[in-house]
């Protein structure tokens, strides 16, 4: 490797980390300047809820990329991104429940029930929870073999963040970003499922 | 009720720069007198739920737009609508009336007398604004026209050139855009031919050189750029019909009993504040037009 571990974690992961940052400062200063449009709510909600799904899509990259490119140290990065995700998807979360339904629990339940889109986001955030608690080295020690298995429900996560992002958009909208982020994804689960069989069939 | 009027302001303005200045200077005297006289000494609106309808800025109401034959992002309509040519422009006229024809944007503005209101925009995305539109009661337009026993409904429909809307060749909606009303929902004195908004001309976003506000229906029934208008027997299919019949119903009053699919239509947020507000039966215009829908189910007649 060009750069020793050692510099790899003194130097780039404290870059990676604040340009990490970056999107959040970016709708902050958007915020002073007043210039998100003149639906600044909408425009948060949306760009939180959009970069959330983007370090998911960053996070499930990184075992393609150690594997395909023998980049071993991209994995020194893929805590960070989960828990970026899992930042980014909480500030969505918060956004919406203060200004949207402004802390109306009630309405927020309803909303979950009868909109299947709210629902799978609902789902997907709930899923993060336990990958995110369970994202310290001490939990990963205490937890073991189990502990790989648990944050296999990134799998899923992946899949209701999509459908949360797909069904969004109503008739009128247009598909094509969902559509993207979907080919992505199935781009990078695709890589495991071949990963999955390559090995079986060197196994045989 | 939202209607002022401002009956000096005459419709050979419409072609006049130097009148418009002048209405300009007027209507920020207007503006003023409103905003001394209706709103609390601050902008107390952004964070409470009462019902201050302060006029949304000219620039947010001429920047969020959706009109999809320039793209489907808000802030397309502005970008790309510039290259719309509205003069000359005329409208074609048919179907059950006895002066069918195509007619001059001048003729058919000519003996209309412009007017002031401000009404309420909600758009069925779950967003709202408040706007002064310089318009003249389509009726007044329908009534030259002589529409026969046979009318029953009112067809719209917007310009569809490739050549000037982009969005055209990628086939987003089935084009043209087409919208329509019920004959008494056009005749209402509420429903608006606009032509000019904060004074000024229709910017090309807004839907110049003439479009329709109906404001007790959700944005998307308030068709723009018109250059067709039909009487017709049976109800028109609308284009958001054709896209989802099951999202966007042909009467599309502001209704928030009756959820979208995919979101509540309790709530809207008026562009400016923070918090969402309740949304009120026909946007607050039901003491006007509840009555043309007695007896109808409005769950049903969506």
């Amino acid at each position: 490797m060009l750069i020793s571990d050692e510099s790899f974690s003194r130097f780039i992961k404290p870059l990676v980390f604040a340009v990490s940052l970056l999107p959040v400062l970016a709708l902050i200063m958007g915020l002073i300047h007043d210039n998100l449009g003149a639906n600044p709510v909408e425009s948060l909600i949306r760009n939180t809820g959009d970069w959330a799904l983007r370090f998911l899509l960053i996070t499930l990259a990184i075992s393609p990329l150690r594997r395909r490119l023998a980049w071993v140290q991209a994995l020194k990065l893929r805590r960070m991104f989960g828990l970026f995700s899992f930042f980014y998807a909480s500030l969505h979360v918060l956004l919406y429940t203060v200004l949207d339904q402004a802390l109306d629990w009630e309405e927020v339940v309803q909303d979950i029930l009868e909109r299947p889109f709210i629902l799978m986001g609902f789902l997907a955030f709930l899923f993060m929870l336990p990958l995110a608690i369970t994202s310290t080295r001490a939990m990963m020690r205490r937890l073991g073999a189990k502990w790989k298995k648990l944050h296999q429900l990134i799998y899923l996560i992946i899949i209701l963040a999509l459908l949360h992002f797909w069904w969004m958009k109503d008739a009128k909208a247009d598909i094509s970003e969902p559509l993207w982020y979907a080919a992505l994804a199935t781009l990078l689960l695709g890589e495991r499922v071949f990963n999955v069989w390559q090995s079986r069939a060197t196994r045989v | 009720m939202l209607i002022k009027r401002a009956n000096d302001l005459r419709d050979h303005d419409v072609t006049d720069y130097a009148l418009y200045q002048k209405r300009r200077e007027f209507l920020k005297l207007l503006g003023g007198a409103t905003l001394l006289s209706t709103s609390s000494p601050s902008r107390a609106g952004l964070f409470s739920n009462d019902n201050n309808d302060e006029i949304t800025p000219f620039s947010d109401a001429s920047s969020y737009n959706n009109f999809y034959e320039f793209g489907s992002s808000k802030s397309d309509p502005k970008r790309f609508a510039q290259s719309l040519k509205i003069k000359p422009w005329s409208v074609t006229v048919d179907g059950a009336c006895a002066k069918a024809g195509t007619y001059n944007l001048e003729d058919l503005l000519g003996p209309q007398t412009i007017e002031e209101r401000i009404y309420r925009l909600r758009c069925v995305e779950g967003w709202s604004m408040v706007i002064p539109w310089n318009g003249f009661p389509l009726a007044n337009l329908l009534k030259r026209f002589e529409p026969s026993s046979k009318a029953k409904f009112v067809r719209f429909e917007t310009l569809s050139d490739p050549a000037q809307m982009p969005q055209l060749k990628d086939e987003l909606l089935p084009w043209p855009y087409v919208e329509g009303l019920r004959m008494d929902e056009a005749m209402h004195p509420l429903t608006l031919i606009a032509t000019g908004m904060y004074g000024k001309h229709l910017p090309k976003q807004n839907g110049a050189p003439l479009r329709l506000v109906v404001p007790w229906k959700y944005g998307f029934k308030s068709i723009k750029s018109i250059v067709r208008i039909s009487f017709v027997e049976q109800a028109p299919r609308t284009i958001w019909q054709k896209v989802a019949a099951d999202e966007y119903g042909f009467y599309a009053n502001v209704n928030p009993a009756v959820s979208h699919k995919r979101w509540s239509q309790k709530k809207e947020r008026r562009l400016g504040e923070f918090f969402k507000r309740d949304t009120q039966a026909f946007n607050g215009y039901a003491e006007q037009v509840a009555s043309l829908y007695k007896g109808m189910d409005l769950r049903v007649n969506f």
